[in-house]
């Protein structure tokens, strides 16, 4: 997946300004930066939630315009924040939904299977008759992230998982996207705002700052006093937790 | 799955309660009105007593069928699609909308067959619930109930057009038909409604999944690779469809399409391919209840329709805010994760 000279303003302020980058497969990259920086605009643009400006978004050989949704949903999966649905829905109707790709309404066998695996891999077997609303946010967001698995795609976007959880849920929800990275081989693109997060559980680093891209490599690259210190206008110290740059702000 | 056994004989209970209600029901309905025909009397009456069940009990009472099972399913369509429960063919303008398109009908068409009704009713009405949406869709209210006061308002404004209209151009009688709903005049020959609106129920029915999709907003659609705003428009044509064909024949029923659904949804969840059935079912008998009352009551004589419907619509719809009002505090105090914005009271 490549990026091309993305843009985006909305009432004539550039929000995302020709943005370029290429997303390795296989890894986990997450997207920091202060509020306002463009990176859920990015993502929102290489999921075609938000039609560009102008640029391209290179996947698999095609750009992301020219698929068809239905062919990239299978390929392609995006949550975002706005997924809090008021509905009474079962956590197994929920993720059934993700197999609507692949036999539209009409459930196979198979994509019963895959429900169920992606179920069974988020551990919400005992809740799948359960009703999403009458779950506590972690178990929701997981309900989500089995959907997501259902829909088995490889690459999944992710607009800023862990908002709204707290410190346990929040890394059970970064060991998750860890495990998806690492024993189901999906190319993980994620928004994040804990920057430690960030630097712990991903491999690559994509920072934003205005509207463009003030850094991006491997996580030592970009996990550095000076580059996170101008980011973001605060002071930083880093410190090293089993070879991993985190760092400290106050 | 196997733990999944003892909720779906649940639910199939609730189904086979419905359905043997609504058998019941329809017995007898067709053995209520001036004329006796109970017990033997059909037979012993001969071909005159049979005529009258033909004539006028059978078409009444698949009127009402119609009827209910439309408005409820419109009902729902609107709610899953505008993502809130207190939207409905009554708080979203289209039943207004429909009687302003009859008018339209019977001021520019006096001789128009009820097809040219039904389509100046259903252009209206589709045209009154689209500007409807794209106003809530426009300005996104903070409290979900904002929605259908504005649906009300709106509805309200159209039918003060349509009252005024009427009265300049004299037409106050012939349109109050249409006001009403009643099904005192639905005989023999009157099956239009059976035409129109079963072929749109299944049409609701096979793209069931398409608009619960649809419900779950415009990026979730997107991510499944459903095409947000042509199942949204399609799916709001065949609510502004039905609700027209009902207008149009029996005239309006509200209510209906506010509170079956809720109360469906209790019992059943929102997966519309689950609950849908239930849903027509439930209307259908809802309507046909408040009809035998309206026969009842005042026997030999009938009440419209719409008035009791009316009654008891407007107190269970009381008791449906009230209970959402509760559930909502509930959270408050229990202090459980729920993010602010369901804290409004709108859950399930």
């Amino acid at each position: 997946m490549r990026a091309n000279a993305l843009t985006k303003s909305y009432d004539g302020r550039t929000v995302v300004d020709h943005v370029s980058f290429e997303i390795p497969k296989g890894k986990v990259i997450s997207f920091i930066g202060p509020n306002g920086a463009g990176k859920s605009t990015v993502m929102g643009i290489l999921s075609r939630l938000i039609a560009r400006d102008s640029g391209g978004v290179e996947f698999a050989g095609k750009d992301v315009s020219r698929w068809k949704s239905g062919e990239l949903a299978k390929r392609l999966a995006i949550l975002t924040q706005s997924n809090n649905i008021q509905m009474k829905l079962t956590v197994w109707e929920l993720v059934s939904f993700g197999r609507f790709p692949y036999s539209g309404s009409r459930l196979t066998e198979r994509d019963a299977q895959a429900a169920r695996q992606a179920i069974e891999y988020m551990e919400l077997t005992d809740l799948a008759d359960s009703y999403i609303d009458e779950l506590s946010g972690g178990q929701r967001q997981r309900a989500y992230i089995a959907m997501v698995i259902a829909q088995d795609t490889e690459y999944v976007l992710l607009d800023e998982p862990t908002n709204n959880l707290d410190i346990y849920h929040a890394s059970r929800m970064m060991r998750t996207i860890r495990r998806l990275c690492d024993e189901l081989g999906k190319t993980v693109i994620l928004v994040l705002h804990e920057i430690n997060y960030a630097a712990f559980y991903s491999d690559f680093i994509c920072a934003f700052a205005d509207g463009k891209i003030a850094a991006f490599g491997s996580v030592k690259e970009v996990m550095n006093r000076e580059t996170l210190s101008a980011l973001y206008g605060v002071d930083f110290e880093m410190i090293d937790v089993n070879g991993k740059p985190l760092s400290l702000y106050y | 799955m196997e733990h999944k056994e003892a909720g779906i004989i649940k639910e199939r209970a609730f189904t086979l309660i419905l359905a043997g209600g609504l058998l019941l029901l329809s017995v007898f309905s067709l053995f209520v009105g001036v004329i006796d025909l109970r017990g033997g009397s059909v037979v012993a009456g001969g071909l005159g007593r049979l005529d009258i069940l033909l004539i006028s009990r059978l078409p009444r009472l698949l009127a009402i069928l119609c009827a209910g099972v439309g408005m409820s399913v419109a009902g729902l369509l609107t709610q899953q699609l505008c993502m809130n429960k207190f939207v409905s063919p009554t708080t979203g303008a289209t039943l207004a909308s429909a009687q302003f398109g009859i008018l339209l009908a019977l001021l520019f068409m006096p001789r128009s067959t009820i097809w040219g009704r039904a389509a100046f009713a259903f252009a209206a009405a589709l045209a009154g619930t689209w500007a409807f949406v794209w106003f809530i869709q426009r300005i996104k209210f903070k409290d979900t109930v904002m929605t259908p006061l504005v649906g009300m308002m709106f509805g309200n404004v159209v039918g003060g057009v349509t009252s005024f209209l009427a009265y300049r151009f004299s037409m106050t009688q012939a349109l109050s038909s249409w006001l009403a709903g009643h099904f005192a005049l639905v005989l023999r020959g009157r099956y239009e409604i059976v035409y129109l609106v079963f072929p749109l129920i299944i049409v609701a029915f096979a793209f069931a999944n398409h608009f619960n999709i649809v419900g779950m907003g415009r990026d979730f659609s997107q991510n499944l690779g459903v095409n947000y705003n042509l199942v949204l428009f399609g799916g709001l044509t065949i609510a502004a469809a039905i609700t027209a064909s009902v207008v149009v024949v029996v005239g309006s029923i509200p209510y209906i399409g506010l509170i079956v659904p809720n109360i469906v949804s209790m019992f059943k969840g929102d997966r519309i391919r689950g609950s849908l059935l239930d849903t027509a079912m439930f209307g259908a008998i809802f309507v046909l209840g408040c009809d035998l009352i309206g026969r009842v009551v005042v026997a030999p004589y009938e009440m419209p329709v719409e008035l009791i419907i009316g009654i008891l619509g407007s107190a269970l719809f009381v008791a449906m805010l009230i209970r959402r009002l509760n559930r909502g505090r509930k959270h408050i105090t229990l202090g459980r994760d729920m993010p602010p914005r369901a804290m409004g009271g709108m859950r399930s």
